[in-house]
């Protein structure tokens, strides 16, 4: 068993305990997202606790790496505490307002910059967007072998993983060369709570940051200026129907619904 | 990229085992709906081995054209086999939409093909539309559904969208339509690092959620496992359907493969919807809004699906579930 070099692409995301707090900026058709907590997206701890079972399993190195604005190093140093060895992030205005395919494009750029790896892992999908995009756009620019909706993970030799993917109806045993990238669903393991000395290492480690410089990538193809997609509006949802409220006794409610229920010509036939 | 020289709307025709994907003909009305507004032709582009006999479905439901692949090499998907084929057949023909099913291999296959045409990608669309400009836009239920983001390419093509089954409308069979057929030549490819092992089918084929007539929903409010089997109860007296939200999948109440309604999970159009214990979360409600007529039970007479339901029961579910089997069980003698 050789040990392997590890890399989790991780997303801050708007904790959606707080959603009903996001409001619609009438004007700029932005949402207004002040005051709610960021963390990382839930699928994402999942990567990052198959890489660290990895490594205890084989040695290596754990490492995650981000993109957003400076203030995520708060949302990486969760990543330091649950006990990878490394986080990195890439942060500069040149890099906002990136859609999954300039996201992509910079964080390809970015790992490139981390050396030598094996394994790329992502959280299937992200909490807030959840297109599942990024890892296979990822794993093409850096031209990679990719799989997607992962469930488990093991190894048919040191260069080889035997991965398990769902699908509609049932699933499938994939044979993936290294270096490979993987993207993880909820079912593969329960991430770990906070180790002891979580908060420790949390506060010792120091997240990387690195701009657009650092990473000598192409202007052109980062942030705004290299996602071919945009959003030309944003409006709230209307559904309403005529909500007919029915209160009252059990037995009166049930009563009148199936009334009306047999009138609307929507019950069963007896 | 000069994106006048990109014309034709185009689908990915999804087949595992020679059977066409249901979800592919929905994208072929969909299709059908904007090559109305543009005028363009719509085309299908089918991969796999031994498949030519799948080519008069896709005429019968719209295709004008048929982009056909058929190598042993395509027999079993991996991106890696399918994504160099497609990605030259767009590059080769040039079209200016492609929509795929968001389906798991939709999904897997979409963003490689975006990525190396360099193009724009969208995910979870409930619907596609034309602009004034010609562009196409996609209608994308954002932050748990609490609003509809339009999402546009326009500076970019194919523009390209994933949409999940159930949202776009499937043709009328037009039997006898013929497609033009164009056979797609597949080089042997380089040696691949993904081989596919083994495929396994693991879940029971009942009678899918999205066709059922009634469906019974709960959610997280029915609490416990004990309760969930008022649900079950009043779904087996009418004959219905159990469905969820997601927090009762992740309860475990429910199954999350077959059992969820919503976004990312099944659309359905029944007669009647009862709902149990819901609160309405936009991405749940956008799975029931086409239903003929929706019936909230809660205790909580300001839950978001109220408003989104034609009556509501308000009150403890614990009591009128059962008044409503027994009123139900006293009509039907």
């Amino acid at each position: 068993m050789r040990p392997l070099n590890m890399i989790i692409c991780v997303k801050p995301v708007p904790d959606s305990r707080y959603w009903d707090r996001l409001s619609l900026d009438p004007r700029t058709k932005t949402l207004r997202r002040e005051g709610i907590p960021v963390i990382i997206s839930p699928l994402d701890k999942n990567a990052i606790e198959e890489a660290l079972r990895i490594k205890e399993a084989r040695g290596g190195k754990v490492s995650v790496i981000s993109m957003g604005p400076q203030n995520t190093t708060e949302v990486l140093a969760m990543a330091y505490a649950l006990g990878v060895d490394e986080a990195v992030l890439l942060s500069d205005r040149a890099f906002a307002g990136a859609d999954t395919l300039a996201t992509a494009f910079a964080l390809a750029c970015g790992i490139s910059k981390l050396g030598e790896f094996d394994l790329v892992l992502f959280g299937n999908e992200s909490l807030d967007g959840s297109t599942g995009q990024v890892g296979p756009q990822v794993a093409e620019f850096l031209d990679m072998p990719s799989m997607t909706r992962v469930e488990k993970i093991d190894f048919a030799d040191d260069d080889t993983v035997r991965v398990k993917s769902r699908m509609e109806g049932g699933y499938m045993v994939t044979e993936v060369k290294l270096p490979a990238a993987l993207a993880v669903t909820k079912d593969i393991n329960l991430p770990r709570l906070m180790p002891v000395f979580g908060a420790l290492w949390a506060t010792e480690k120091q997240t990387k940051v690195l701009s657009s410089v650092d990473c000598a990538v192409d202007k052109e193809k980062i942030g705004l200026a290299g996602s071919p997609t945009w959003v030309p509006d944003v409006a709230n949802i209307e559904m309403k129907r005529k909500s007919e409220i029915i209160k009252g006794e059990p037995a009166q409610v049930a009563r009148q619904l199936v009334e009306k229920l047999r009138v609307a010509g929507v019950l069963p036939e007896a | 990229m000069k994106i006048e020289e990109y014309k034709g709307i185009w689908v990915f025709a999804e087949q595992r085992e020679g059977k066409l994907a249901e979800v592919s003909l929905e994208m072929l009305g969909g299709a059908r709906k904007l090559a109305a507004k543009t005028g363009e032709e719509v085309s299908a582009v089918l991969l796999g081995d031994k498949v030519s006999g799948l080519v008069d479905d896709l005429g019968a439901y719209g295709a004008d054209k048929v982009y056909l692949a058929d190598s042993p090499a395509l027999k079993l998907y991996t991106n890696e086999a399918y994504a160099p084929v497609v990605a030259s057949l767009v590059q080769q023909h040039k079209p200016s939409v492609f929509l795929l099913g968001g389906t798991s291999l939709g999904m897997d296959l979409a963003p490689r093909v975006a990525a190396k045409v360099g193009t724009g990608l969208s995910a979870h669309a409930v619907d596609v539309d034309i602009d004034k400009d010609g562009c196409m836009v996609a209608h994308v239920p954002s932050f748990g559904g609490s609003v509809m983001a339009s999402i546009a390419c326009a500076k970019h093509r194919p523009q390209m969208s994933t949409i999940p089954a159930g949202f776009l409308q499937k043709p009328e069979k037009q039997s006898g339509r013929k497609p033009v057929v164009e056979k797609v030549a597949v080089q042997a490819s380089k040696a691949l690092r993904t081989k596919v092992v083994e495929v396994f089918h693991d879940e029971p084929k009942a009678r899918p959620l999205n066709q059922a007539d009634f469906v019974v929903a709960g959610g997280f409010g029915i609490g416990n496992k004990d309760n969930w089997k008022l649900v079950e109860d009043l779904a087996s007296l009418l004959g219905a359907s159990v469905g969820a939200t997601r927090p009762a999948c992740d309860e475990g109440w429910a199954k999350l493969e077959d059992q969820m309604i919503g976004q990312s999970g099944k659309t359905i159009r029944p007669k009647l919807y009862i709902g149990i214990g819901i609160s309405g979360a936009m991405h749940h409600l956008i799975g029931i809004k086409d239903s003929k007529v929706i019936v909230s039970i809660n205790s909580d007479d300001k839950a978001p699906i109220n408003a989104a339901s034609d009556y509501v029961a308000v009150g403890d579910f614990k009591q009128i579930v059962p008044a409503l089997i027994s009123e139900i069980k006293a009509g039907k003698q």
